[in-house]
């Protein structure tokens, strides 16, 4: 008895203490400002549940781990799948094979249906096949809009990336544009260069491409400063992804220069940003939407038959521009990390 | 422990002035000679080109503002090279160096978040976390006697995949909050991220931080007990022991001291964003291993300096930063920086070849 608890005693001590010094910070450290306490709590969209039986359905997408524009895609479909008493598998690789691998998997336990990004479509045909021949119904999102019907895939839910860039480029000609820089993150990603590639197309100013290294925000900061420096003609920066939006606003003051910044895609912090008018406007393509729809699709289909795009054409979730005029109303959707 | 004073290398110490038995064999070296073979020194020449060679073709490096810019560059992977660097001398290397900065912005960031602390809170938990993680690295290593590179290749998977789940599972987000409103913060930004003003050139503080580890870690390396060590667990791990050098302390404290520049660089990325996307990080470790073997550490432990990784990491920084200045097409930015490094490399080695030829 007293020897073991003898030891027991000391041990308390340093926990005492550590409550102690804790419950200290926790009285005199706290903030006034910002933090989890200043955040409104706000319920997600839900539209009921389906009393259809319970199915299996496989989101398979080439996400990158950790970033924000595939946990919106994420939401969606998991949003989607509550709604109709689906059970979501969620699986992703940015390495075509792992994805493939990913899908032949789903294919194994047998799902009700399939959800595949195509961001390289080659490397997806064979198991598109196998799932066809098991009588497993597949639909694209996201990235694939020219390759989807190619593979025979059902219906497709996203943007053109292509599109998405003229309309882009067409916005700049609007603010009088000159001379635009495209801030690629991830070098050798089409989806990135076909939106530049579009805003070359109908921007009637020159735009040069950038690459950066998407991995590291301070690189990323310091290239964009460097190349605002070389060539102080560039008055927009048009960056494929929320988080560099962001970081290249500070580039732009970092340089002293007076270029603005526009960007496709959203996050939290941009409409923030737009709001406050530090970042022009941000082109949407409703990534929540593309889960969501995908998902709802594939229950559509096997409840009811249904096709959206009637099997022939896509079904477009983007651009749809978010900019200071209708920033506000979609702010609180952002804010819960769904827009 | 009884303690003699250990072996240094020869490397690091100068020559013995003793000179009175003249035979010929131990005759010393012309100056120029000797100066060469110090390891910082090829790097210094590689550095020196690669530096006239962009002055020369992109005429916008020549401002103080682009060169503010390539220091910035340059400081966020030098003070991750220092003490990377350092664990190099001392025989060991560290996979998880890129995550583990990551790791470090994200636990300050959540933690004052969520629970609406002062964000120094978050930032003296995250450096206990950090040194944490150092002391994990080492004492795996030592107790089980595994390479470094596989321990850390463990932590680095380890990293990666809890920055991510976590960050998940705390904010429903894959980044943190943004928490530039929160109390502590501007302090924490004048420390971490801040810049001032020399001469009309906005210079970023990570510049002014890097240059004081760099001359702190040189004055451990050269001057003190602890730097001898460095040197003699990288030189020979049982000898070193045998003369009674505390191997175990110096191999754990050095992954500790990793742990710091993770800390102190992901403070300033979190302090310089407001935000942490937990995806980030990736493949920075092997950038700070590039930066100190360009710098003249060796990969296989005992030689190198504190001094040779702060060109190797300016280096980084001017090529990454010079390709940009000099406008040249963006699809070839990898190639050309892949063959500047190792046209730097080359130059360092045949420097170092030339100099200790006899």
């Amino acid at each position: 008895m007293d020897r073991t608890f003898h030891p027991r005693s000391r041990k308390v001590a340093p926990l005492v203490a550590m409550a102690a010094a804790s419950a200290l910070l926790i009285a005199g450290c706290s903030s006034n400002s910002g933090g989890k306490k200043s955040e409104e709590g706000e319920a997600g969209a839900s539209a009921g549940k389906a009393n259809t039986p319970r199915m299996t359905i496989a989101l398979v997408t080439h996400q990158s781990p950790g970033d924000t524009f595939w946990d919106i895609v994420r939401k969606g479909a998991q949003a989607a799948a509550a709604k109709d008493n689906i059970k979501l598998i969620y699986s992703a690789d940015p390495n075509a094979g792992s994805q493939a691998n990913l899908v032949q998997n789903a294919i194994d336990q047998k799902v009700d249906g399939i959800a595949i990004t195509l961001a390289k479509p080659d490397a997806l045909k064979d198991v598109v096949n196998k799932a066809k021949a098991a009588n497993i119904p597949v639909v694209g999102l996201n990235s694939g809009v020219s390759e989807w019907q190619k593979l025979g895939l059902m219906e497709f839910f996203g943007q053109d990336e292509t599109v998405a860039g003229e309309a882009l480029g067409k916005r700049l000609n609007e603010a009088g544009a000159k001379k635009a820089v495209c801030v690629i993150q991830e070098q050798g990603n089409i989806g990135l260069t076909q939106r530049c590639d579009g805003v070359a197309k109908t921007f009637s100013g020159s735009v040069e491409t950038l690459n950066v290294n998407g991995t590291d925000m301070p690189s990323v900061k310091s290239t964009i400063t460097a190349k605002l420096k070389q060539d102080s003609a560039i008055d927009y920066v048009v960056t494929l992804g929320a988080p560099f939006a962001l970081t290249a606003t500070q580039s732009v003051s970092d340089a002293g220069s007076k270029a603005k910044v526009a960007t496709f895609d959203l996050n939290k912090d941009l409409t923030g940003a737009i709001s406050k008018g530090t970042i022009e406007f941000a082109v949407d393509q409703q990534p929540y939407l593309q889960g969501y729809l995908a998902i709802d699709s594939l229950w559509l289909y096997k409840s009811n038959g249904n096709y959206s795009g009637g099997g022939e054409q896509p079904v477009l979730t983007g651009p749809a521009f978010v900019d200071k005029s209708n920033v506000d109303a979609v702010a609180r959707f952002a804010a819960k990390g769904t827009r | 422990m009884s303690m003699a004073q250990p072996a240094g290398p020869a490397v690091t110490t100068p020559p013995d002035p003793g000179r009175k038995e003249t035979d010929g064999r131990t005759a010393r070296r012309p100056l120029a000679l000797r100066v060469l073979a110090r390891p910082e020194v090829g790097v210094f020449l590689g550095a020196v080109a690669v530096f006239v060679f962009f002055l020369a073709v992109a005429p916008s490096v020549r401002s103080g503002s682009s060169m503010a810019t390539v220091l910035y560059q340059s400081s966020t992977i030098g003070i991750m090279a220092l003490p990377v660097a350092l664990l190099m001398i001392g025989g060991e290397f560290d996979l998880s160096s890129g995550v583990a900065v990551i790791t470090s912005a994200l636990t300050a960031s959540m933690l004052s978040y969520q629970l609406t602390m002062n964000v120094w809170t978050g930032v003296i938990v995250a450096l206990a976390l950090s040194l944490g993680i150092g002391a994990f690295n080492g004492w795996m290593m030592v107790k089980t006697g595994l390479p470094s590179f596989l321990v850390t290749l463990g932590t680095f998977l380890i990293l990666q995949g809890v920055n991510l789940a976590v960050t998940k599972l705390i904010t429903g987000n894959v980044a943190t909050d943004d928490i530039s409103t929160m109390d502590g913060f501007d302090q924490a930004k004048a420390i971490f991220a801040s810049s001032f003003d020399v001469g009309g050139v906005q210079v970023k503080i990570t510049v002014v931080w890097w240059l004081v580890f760099a001359a702190i870690a040189t004055w451990v390396l050269l001057r003190t007990k602890y730097g001898n060590w460095i040197f003699a667990v990288g030189g020979n791990q049982d000898s070193a022991r045998a003369v009674g050098v505390p191997v175990t302390f110096t191999k754990i404290t050095l992954f500790m001291t990793v742990g710091f520049g993770a800390w102190f660089v992901g403070m300033h990325q979190l302090f310089s964003f407001n935000t942490v996307q937990s995806g980030e990080g990736v493949g920075q470790e092997l950038i700070y291993i590039a930066a100190a073997v360009i710098g003249g550490c060796l990969l296989t432990g005992g030689y190198g300096s504190a001094i040779g990784p702060v060109f190797g990491a300016f280096m980084f920084g001017m090529v990454n930063q010079g390709i940009v200045y000099a406008g040249w097409n963006p699809d070839w930015f990898k190639a050309f920086l892949g063959v500047m490094l190792l046209g730097a490399t080359l130059i360092n080695l045949w420097v170092r070849r030339t100099a200790t030829r006899r």
